[in-house]
């Protein structure tokens, strides 16, 4: 805790109790309304990053539980997608509130398999993943009024392959508006962060979701690409890694599945002269330390009008100083753990590729707990748009600061990336916010704030960012027959 | 403006004239209202237990300006506020005392008696309180009348009428003239009534103004109308008073004033000192409460974490 320590108001621990959540030394996948072993038996360990203690043993899918799991979910798309549509409304909101009622319970769960901090899964995870089925929810006896046309059909089976950066929310943002179009879902949570996956199958047994109609196989890669290249999945949904998501698309291509990826990014966070300086810092904040950066719209690349660089530096900086850095379960926690061993050292290879190519660091003065997987909130000044970490997506806590002279100037940089996810501007003329924002190539452009979602907005991204969009009656589209 | 340093020159060059200041208030970095919230909200979910709860709750009854600012006021009233101010709670003599006692100039003389010998200051809010609309004469007559009862700290309010007609030199006129009558011996909080400026950029610019001026508190508000000291606009002062400093190297304090009545409100505002200017700001020299209701409820959270259990309200005096 960089400055508490130094404090003479230093905060008494506040943890969260870990007993408000049950988790079993074991669990199997999740097919056919059932939960069941692997059919070859195997298991995986899944641990908190925090401290690496293990907190349970995962059944691990292969091949035949794919196939196991797509037939159950084609089995039951033929009830669902020919229930009404209000009917399919009811489970929706009946798992949404479920979602309310143990949301508690969920965030902890969350915090301790993902190492983010309990305040962003209480206050920002759980709140979302319930509208998100909310939202959904309101949309299933709707569809002939979402400008798709008069009778939009489901496809059919969706192969849904989700991250581990937000594995609730992420599963939300798949699973709602799949079922509220009436198809049937199989989904690979993240081999780092199963168990939320896994509770939700739980609730949907509580929801009395018909058997079949979600179906959840813990795995690695091959589970994905098996479930991927599947012949009967209809729909392959994906967020993850741009290289995952070329891969995907090759699988896919020449076959009748529908596809969209949520990919990587490298998002501008642009701040002009006249920008609100106290509220941009905050928004800096927001838009890399959120989430330990874990977040595939971050704002990783802070471009800076020149003129107040140095100010602006030096409030960041102070800023980053009091950020506390520790036990995730503890509500004044704001940086949590990084989610696993090798995304660590994923980071550190490329902050060190940041050192040697000549851009400068700073990392916030933190104590880092002996046991885990941590970094501290790290910035690089004198960064160029050559320099690996402009470019690169880090996926952590460390963000590039680069300037710019003129506003043609900061959409240019803005723009030359191989992403296109998401962009902030901060300045208090409405006008510039507008003109800048049309020229900005990226799915998302906040103005005046970053990193804010909504069920009725819609997210993706150009470029290498993926295609598709998530979120909102845009959303829809992706799980209807158009 | 005690120090010399380049910027400290060139912060005093804005106030020559009209125009050069007006520039200079509005060349202030713009306020975004929903961010500024944001952030007050989110300092306010730390959660603050145990040992750092009993910390604040010592640090805050330190802090509070013991206010009593009723017409019907009198002097056993003020006498009967001094007691408590010196003497918090009775039957546990570790609880430290308050800041100070504010009250009218007239009951100046009474508050120095019954705070005598101890570290408490009697504050004063002179300058035609609240409102402020009077002649500077009659203002200035009630800062001097105040100082010479012996008044250690001077509250005045804002001409808000000139501030929102933007007549900035007028407003900064009265402040110096107010902080030269104060003389050596009192030190002069400048009351902005922010719930009048209404905007956060208002409330920026009348924070720079006041510390222009010479201020050596900025003060949210009189504790008389609608809306008083919020989370929100305490943290803009904060942040005004640390780029102040980081300036100038004069350190300027900061008091909100009105509606805070819990522990749990000032715990808050604590956690804003805490994590926007840090420890420098953490004793009532830079950080007061304007409050009256407050301390009773900071002393029955006090007794709690002593005894662990509730009393009530007949267990802390009433005055």
């Amino acid at each position: 805790m960089a400055s508490a320590s130094a404090s003479a108001f230093e905060y008494a621990p506040a943890p969260e109790s870990r007993s408000v959540v049950d988790i079993a030394p074991s669990y199997g996948l999740f097919i056919d309304g059932e939960f069941t072993e692997a059919a070859d038996g195997k298991v995986f360990k899944t641990v908190s990053p925090a401290t690496e203690e293990v907190l349970s043993e995962i059944a691990q899918a292969g091949e035949a539980d794919v196939d196991r799991a797509v037939k159950a979910a084609r089995k039951a798309f033929e009830k669902w997608s020919a229930l009404p549509g209000s009917e399919r409304a009811k489970y929706l909101f009946r798992i949404a509130r479920i979602i309310q009622e143990r949301s508690r319970e969920l965030a902890v769960l969350e915090t301790l398999d993902n190492g983010k901090p309990i305040k962003e899964t209480r206050d920002a995870d759980l709140p979302l993943v319930a509208a998100h089925f909310f939202y959904y929810a309101g949309w299933a006896d709707k569809l002939d009024h979402a400008g798709f046309g008069t009778s939009p059909r489901p496809l059919g089976v969706a192969g849904q392959v989700i991250p581990w950066n937000f594995p609730l929310l992420m599963l939300a943002w798949k699973i709602a508006p799949a079922l509220a179009t009436g198809n049937t879902v199989v989904l690979k949570p993240a081999e780092t962060t199963p168990l939320s996956a896994l509770f939700f199958a739980d609730i949907c047994r509580q929801a009395g979701l018909p058997r079949g109609v979600v179906n959840i196989l813990p795995g690695y890669g091959d589970t994905g690409a098996a479930l991927v290249g599947h012949p009967d999945v209809n729909k392959v949904a994906f967020t993850g890694s741009t290289a995952v998501g070329k891969e995907i698309a090759r699988t896919v291509a020449g076959s009748r599945k529908k596809l969209t990826l949520e990919l990587g990014g490298k998002g501008a966070n642009i701040v002009f002269d006249d920008a609100p300086i106290d509220q941009a810092v905050e928004g800096i904040v927001n838009g890399i330390f959120f989430n330990q950066g874990q977040v595939c719209c971050a704002g990783s690349r802070l471009l800076v009008q020149e003129s107040i660089q140095d100010e602006l530096l030096e409030s960041l900086k102070r800023r980053l100083s009091t950020l506390r850095l520790g036990d995730p379960l503890d509500k004044n926690t704001d940086i949590g753990a990084i989610n696993s061993a090798e995304q660590l050292s994923r980071i550190t290879t490329l902050v060190e590729a940041g050192e040697a190519e000549g851009a400068e660091r700073w990392s916030a003065a933190c104590e880092l707990p002996s046991s885990g997987y941590w970094f501290a909130p790290t910035l690089f000044t004198n960064v160029t748009q050559a320099h690996t970490i402009a470019r690169d997506e880090i996926f952590g806590p460390v963000l590039s600061v680069l300037s710019f002279r003129t506003p043609d100037e900061a959409v240019a940089k803005a723009n030359n990336t191989q992403y296109g996810l998401s962009a902030g501007i901060w300045s208090e003329k409405g006008s510039r916010i507008l003109a800048v924002a049309n020229k900005l190539r990226a799915g998302v452009v906040w103005s005046n704030t970053f990193n804010k979602f909504d069920p009725t907005s819609p997210f993706g991204g150009y470029k290498e960012s993926g295609f598709g969009r998530e979120g909102g009656r845009h959303g829809l589209e992706a799980y209807l027959d158009v | 403006m005690p120090t010399t340093s380049p910027a400290a020159r060139a912060l005093a060059d804005v106030t020559a004239s009209d125009g050069t200041l007006r520039r200079f208030l509005h060349g202030l970095p713009g306020v975004d209202a929903v961010g500024l919230e944001a952030r007050a909200a989110s300092l306010g979910t730390r959660s603050i237990k145990t040992t750092a709860k009993a910390y604040a709750i010592d640090l805050a009854i330190s802090m509070v300006d013991l206010t009593t600012l009723e017409g019907a006021d009198t002097p056993g009233k003020v006498r009967a506020l001094g007691a408590k101010a010196v003497r918090p709670d009775p039957t546990d003599r570790t609880t430290p005392a308050t800041a100070a006692v504010c009250v009218y100039p007239d009951m100046v003389p009474a508050a120095k008696e019954a705070v005598a010998g101890s570290t408490v200051k009697v504050a004063s809010v002179a300058t035609v309180f609240p409102a402020g609309r009077a002649a500077l004469a009659v203002k200035l007559a009630d800062v001097r009348d105040a100082v010479a009862a012996g008044a250690d700290e001077i509250d005045m309010v804002i001409d808000r009428g000139a501030f929102l007609a933007g007549n900035y030199m007028k407003v900064y006129d009265e402040i110096v003239a107010v902080k030269e009558a104060c003389g050596t011996s009192a030190r002069l909080k400048v009351i902005f009534e922010t719930g009048e400026l209404s905007t956060y950029d208002n409330i920026r610019r009348a924070s720079w103004l006041g510390m222009l001026a010479g201020a050596d508190f900025i003060k949210t508000s009189t504790g008389k109308v609608a809306v008083n000291a919020t989370p929100a606009n305490t943290l803009l002062m904060l942040e005004a008073v640390r780029d102040f400093r980081a300036q100038t190297g004069v350190q300027i304090g900061v008091k909100p004033a009105g509606g805070i009545r819990t522990t749990k409100d000032a715990i808050k505002f604590l956690v804003l000192v805490n994590e926007t200017v840090g420890e420098d700001w953490l004793d009532n020299h830079w950080f007061r409460f304007g409050a009256s209701s407050l301390l009773n409820d900071l002393l029955m959270q006090r007794q709690k974490l002593a005894t662990g259990r509730y009393s009530g309200p007949d267990y802390v005096t009433v005055d």
